[in-house]
């Protein structure tokens, strides 16, 4: 039995077809196609939750995305877990486990419902007043208190063990929602030829028509006329259908995000399925048919388990076949809510009123009405209920006071009309319009290429909705290039036009300071707590809601906002539009993390860039570093070494012998065309047009501001052919650093500029012997001193594949860089080691070649510059051309701050005790002694231990530090104070002579 | 005189994708970055055997020779059989720039009737027929990369990609295979 509630022959769902749930451990069966919320009230469950802030006993409000109360706990195993999921929107599948929250130790007894009772102590607004001071518990005590209690639910611990797709996708219509307005605006359109995307969050087409079942169109009834066509729209070629998806959030250009539940409803989802796609559409042209979502009605105790909208008790009697009561009550400002007093009557409820807040309803419900013999009380409000965990009476009485008078129900619908979603169009940056005759805010200015039709676009009555959404469909189909089709006609028709409703408070809501009546349930906001903020001088809704929360929880108040609203307006004596609706963000509904952030996770989070040659570091024993993207040998430590021992023999091993390096991560830019040298005259400081093809310089790159910006060795292959250079993390900017130059400052230059980066494997085996290891692999090249100097660069071939052949060292010692296309990378390398290691040579990693670089007193730009470096501080102003007229910095070089005495300048230091390694970083003072603050003198940018020197080195940004040769500073660490003597930069071959082997 | 070096390119001998988008590494083929004003479009044309296209989204093939349009001074080519493009280039007169790309840049194919959607899982470019048919090529983004994108035929792409981004580039798209297959 599919639950007591079920009544035989209603609903659309099939009684065969049944799966089992549990709901805080007790075991329920559903029918397919049931809804958490479906399946628990066909059960007889209608407590469901705890509120927020008082903990009170909370059913189910809605059937839909609205739901502001039934949030639970859905489990497929222990991983697939996910808090605060709406029962009204997820779907039953055989084994789910479902929880109730925010409640310990059981839902029906609550200890934190005794919040409840002091309630009066939670006045809206209590967090600013109550947690002012001590100000020292604000860390101890309030934050932690708040945090837990920010938020329902709790999120899983474990990973998520599914995967989720993404999708970008482009149409000419996108039609968000698939009920009367959206299929036919869809319809037309996808006649007319144009390529539709029609979106709707529910799992079947019909919107609204799931509960009414009073239209026809084309004289079907509108539900099965709702999947005839959706089944329609399926089959052409032009349109895709997504069910089950909601269009989250509306963005710039009409680029819509649209969440796409995949499994969450399947017992046995087949793993290659996402649990969720994410579809980015770009949309020429988008029709809003959201609907709209009706409101409750705001009086005392309006929030009992069994106190539903009105609509949602027609959905689950119409749609699931469940009653939500035996005797239920009404209490409405607006006709819909007869129907379903009607639809219950039908179908063997009792309804033991229908209290009308109206004098004068529409005729025709009334009408009917009285034809089913139920009671109608116009001119009365509900000002209270009763019934713990369920409601069992209302309090009914005339409007304007008078005696009341208890009615006993299980069940009470409510409706204080229809709030049009306006959500997506506000989302799209349009303006909306308060339309007093009908009280409602809807669609005014557009900002965008959109349309609302519908309900949302405020259009009463159903054959008015098919004409507008069809002229739409055709106007956007025709808008976008579309000129096909026959034009699509429908006619339908509904039992009764529905008038009426009404915003704010009800006669039961009271005027005192104690009455709970809620207008935001999910954030317990009762119209008592909107009347408080305006007392306290809140009068823009602004500070309205930020001072009560009311529509901040994630329903963004779909059922409040409108309530609260008219609430302020009424107290303040100022109309509603001057008092402003808060703008909507996205996302309209919560969408999980896992769909947002879709394929990029675990190895596709960022791509992880390895050189050509990484499977032979790898298999050589590298430790690798990150270097932006990259992986980087670091060290290649042998058993039983420590990174030091490592670091250590391989400093010592390319002085003594050689080293074999991977510098392919190193930027490469080719600059080609007749002006290639102007043009590099002017991006560095440097003098390139008296470069010889065949030679290198070290370049030095300027921001305009006269700052170091990048470096690196530049080679001319040709007159007209450049082999650029850069740092590793520099290579992307400096591309576009010298690509912006050429086309915003010099587009009269012929040259070009390409990124190579890529193109080359780059091996540099550097030390002694480095010209014995290379010499019978290279052909075409004379190797010789004479023949190929230091800073020179040779094409030809190496191991039979093309190279360009570099004589330069970034280690002071003879060696050179071996360029050969990627892809040969990997084997060369294998071939020079294949010689390199009999000769003693070893494999280094980047942190030997930052050893020996600072042995040398060779600057690492970013390391030993901050971009306040000019060259003259980086000790590197030879570099800077006294010829030339022209260059990007050369006025910001001239500016008075960077030509002053006492700029920082690069030095080197030299602990007094030569076993001290200075941290990087640490602060130099002149006298340790002074009072604190110290002057602060500079600090240290690189240090390093040694081997070669068998003593620490340091680099050192210090005031005025050329000056200070031969000087002992100080650099305080929290447990001694080092003295430091400040040298040169150059710690080892001062002369130089090792670079010419 | 040691051995000739052998070629190992970036992705090996993967495979990925699903029956309806097969995501493969392409072979080998030598590469060209192209630039030029267009006073030296005849005489290039002439001398690649194609005529370059001029206009966004452009392509031209011959005999395995393709030139794609990048930008109003840009191409890239690619020559399937590895034809010498740096010694052809080298044979116009006309004011041109040539770099040899045939390393920086790895391709990968994704052929079936779901390539497109495998594509468009991670591409934000619009791929109907309409807006890129066969033939039409642009440089564009695949997840966090830049790619060039072209389409070779109705069911048929090449995604060209630095060489250190085609793991990436190979996993992105044969998720989205594995996605737009279902």
């Amino acid at each position: 039995m599919s639950g007591a509630n079920r009544i035989a022959g209603q609903g659309r769902l099939t009684p065969a077809r049944t799966a089992r749930f549990t709901f805080d451990g007790v075991s329920y069966e559903a029918l397919a196609g049931d809804t958490v919320a479906s399946a628990l009230i066909a059960n007889g469950v209608h407590l469901v939750g705890r509120s927020f802030k008082y903990h009170r006993p909370r059913g189910i409000l809605s059937a839909g995305a609205e739901e502001p109360n039934a949030l639970v706990d859905v489990a497929r195993d222990a991983a697939r877990r996910q808090p605060n999921v709406r029962a009204t929107v997820q779907e039953v599948f055989d084994g789910m486990k479902v929880e109730s929250q925010n409640r310990w130790p059981s839902l029906s007894f609550d200890i934190g419902g005794i919040n409840d009772f002091f309630s009066p102590f939670f006045a809206a607004g209590f967090y600013y007043k109550t947690f002012m001071w001590p100000k020292a518990a604000w860390e101890k005590l309030y934050e932690p208190f708040i945090r837990r209690a920010a938020g329902l639910g709790v999120a899983p611990t474990e990973a998520d063990p599914d995967h989720y797709a993404s999708r970008y996708a482009y149409c000419d219509v996108l039609v968000v929602g698939a009920g009367v307005a959206g299929l036919s605006a869809a319809l037309a359109a996808a006649e007319a030829g144009a390529r539709v995307i029609l979106c709707d969050e529910q799992p079947e087409a019909g919107g609204a028509l799931h509960f009414d079942t009073s239209v026809t169109i084309d004289g079907k009834p509108g539900y099965d006329w709702a999947q005839a066509t959706a089944a329609r729209l399926a089959a052409m070629e032009n349109v895709t259908v997504l069910s089950r998806t909601t269009a989250f959030g509306y963005y710039n250009h009409n680029f819509v995000g649209l969440a796409e539940r995949v499994t969450d409803h399947l017992a046995r989802p087949d793993r290659k399925l996402p649990r969720e796609r994410l579809w980015q559409v770009r949309a020429k042209r988008v029709i809003l048919a959201t609907g709209s979502i009706e409101r409750h009605m705001v009086f005392a105790n309006n929030d009992r388990p069994g106190i539903m909208l009105a609509s949602a008790a027609r959905t689950y009697l119409n749609h699931f076949g469940v009653a939500v009561g035996r005797k239920v009550g009404v209490y409405t400002a607006n006709d819909s809510a007869y129907e379903a007093a009607f639809d219950l009557k039908r179908a063997g409820v009792t309804v033991a009123a229908i209290v009308d807040s109206r004098d004068k309803p529409g005729e025709a419900v009334l009408a009917e009405a009285r034809k089913l013999g139920i009671e109608v009380l116009t001119g009365h409000s509900v000002v209270n209920t009763k019934g713990h965990r369920r409601v069992s009476s209302m309090s009914v009485a005339r409007n304007g006071g008078g005696a009341a008078r208890w009615i006993a129900v299980d069940a009470l619908l409510m409706s204080a009309g229809w709030t049009p979603s306006v959500h997506l169009f506000s989302q799209s940056r349009g303006k909306v319009a308060y339309d007093a005759a009908s009280g409602r805010f809807l669609p005014g200015t557009y900002a965008q290429d959109c349309l609302s039709v519908g309900s949302c676009n405020g259009t009463d009555g159903l054959q008015a909705t098919i004409e507008e959404a069809l002229a739409a469909g055709e106007l956007m189909a025709r808008a976008t290039g579309n000129e096909g089709g026959a034009k699509v006609e429908l006619s339908g028709e509904n039992a009764f036009e529905w008038s009426g409703g009404m915003a704010g408070a009800g006669e039961g809501a009271g005027v005192d300071t104690t009455v709970k009546a809620f207008v935001d349930f999910q954030h317990d906001v009762c119209a008592k707590d909107i009347r408080l903020a305006v007392r306290e001088g809140m009068h823009s809704i602004e500070h309205i809601k930020r001072f009560t929360t009311t529509g901040m929880a994630t329903d963004q108040g779909k059922l409040s906002n409108i309530h609260g609203l008219a609430i302020a307006s009424e107290v303040l004596n100022r109309e509603i539009p001057k008092i402003g609706l808060t703008t909507f963000r996205a996302p309209y509904t919560p969408v999980t993390f896992g769909t947002l952030i879709s394929h990029s996770r675990g190895e596709l989070f960022d791509p992880a860039r390895k050189t050509p040659m990484h499977a032979w570091e790898e298999a050589h024993g590298a430790v690798f570093e990150d270097v932006g993207n990259w992986k980087r040998a670091w060290y290649y430590p042998r058993a039983g070494e420590t990174m030091h021992d490592a670091v250590n023999r391989e400093c010592r091993t390319v002085r003594e012998a050689a080293g074999v390096f991977d510098a392919s991560t190193l930027g490469k830019i080719e600059v080609v065309g007749p002006d290639a040298a102007t043009f590099l005259n002017l991006m560095y400081t440097n003098a390139w047009d008296t470069l010889k093809p065949g030679r290198c310089r070290y370049g030095i790159m300027l921001r305009e501001d006269g700052f170091v910006y990048d470096d690196g060795v530049v080679g001319r292959l040709a007159e007209d052919r450049f082999h650029v250079t850069t740092t590793t993390g520099g290579a992307p900017r400096v591309m576009h650093h010298m690509e912006d130059y050429l086309q915003t400052e010099f587009p009269h230059l012929k040259v070009w500029l390409t990124s190579t980066t890529e193109q080359w494997a780059v091996i540099a085996v550097q030390g002694p012997k480095a010209r014995e290891i290379i010499a019978p692999l290279v052909e075409g090249i004379d190797l010789s001193n004479e023949a190929f100097p230091h800073m020179s660069v040779r094409e030809g071939k190496i191991c039979g594949v093309p190279t360009r052949l570099f004589r330069m060292s970034f280690t002071g010692e003879a060696g050179y860089e071996v360029n050969v296309p990627a892809d040969y990378g990997q084997a060369v390398l294998e071939a020079i080691w294949a010689r390199a290691e009999p000769l003693g040579a070893c494999a280094y990693g980047t942190e030997t070649m930052h050893v020996l670089r600072a042995e040398k007193g060779y600057i690492i730009v970013g390391q030993d510059t901050d971009g306040t470096v000019t060259p003259y501080d980086a000790g590197v102003g030879w570099a800077v051309s006294k010829k030339k007229t022209d260059f990007v910095g050369i006025r910001g070089l001239k500016r008075p701050d960077l030509v002053k005495e006492g700029r920082k300048q690069l030095v080197g230091l030299l602990t007094k005790d030569p076993t001290v390694v200075l941290e990087e970083g640490a602060q130099i003072v002149a006298d340790p002694n002074q009072p604190k603050p110290m002057t602060m003198l500079g600090h240290v940018t690189s240090s390093y231990w040694s081997e070669n020197c068998g003593r620490s080195i340091a680099l050192a940004l210090v005031a005025g530090g050329q000056a200070r040769m031969g000087q002992t500073l100080y650099v305080p660490m929290p447990d001694r104070t080092i003295a430091v003597e400040v040298s040169d930069m150059v710690f080892i071959d001062k002369e130089g002579g090792r670079l010419n082997g | 005189m040691a051995d000739t070096a052998l070629r190992l390119p970036p992705l090996g001998l993967r495979h990925g994708g699903s029956a309806a988008a097969r995501v493969t590494p392409a072979a080998p083929a030598t590469r060209l970055s192209l630039r030029a004003g267009p006073e030296a479009l005849d005489a290039l044309s002439a001398a690649f055997g194609l005529t370059l296209p001029t206009r966004p989204k452009g392509s031209a093939l011959a005999n395995g020779r393709h030139a794609l349009w990048l930008g109003p001074d840009e191409w890239l080519l690619i020559d399937e059989n590895e034809a010498d493009l740096m010694a052809v280039a080298a044979g116009a007169s006309a004011l041109h720039s040539a770099t040899d790309i045939s390393h920086r840049n790895t391709a990968i194919l994704v052929s079936g009737p779901a390539a497109a959607g495998a594509i468009a899982s991670a591409c934000p470019l619009d791929l109907g027929n309409a807006i890129f048919p066969v033939g039409a090529a642009a440089r564009t983004v695949l997840g966090k990369i830049e790619i060039v994108l072209f389409r070779s035929g109705e069911e048929d792409y090449r995604v060209e990609c630095w060489r250190s981004f085609a793991p990436y580039a190979f996993g992105l798209l044969s998720e989205g295979a594995e996605d737009a297959g279902l």
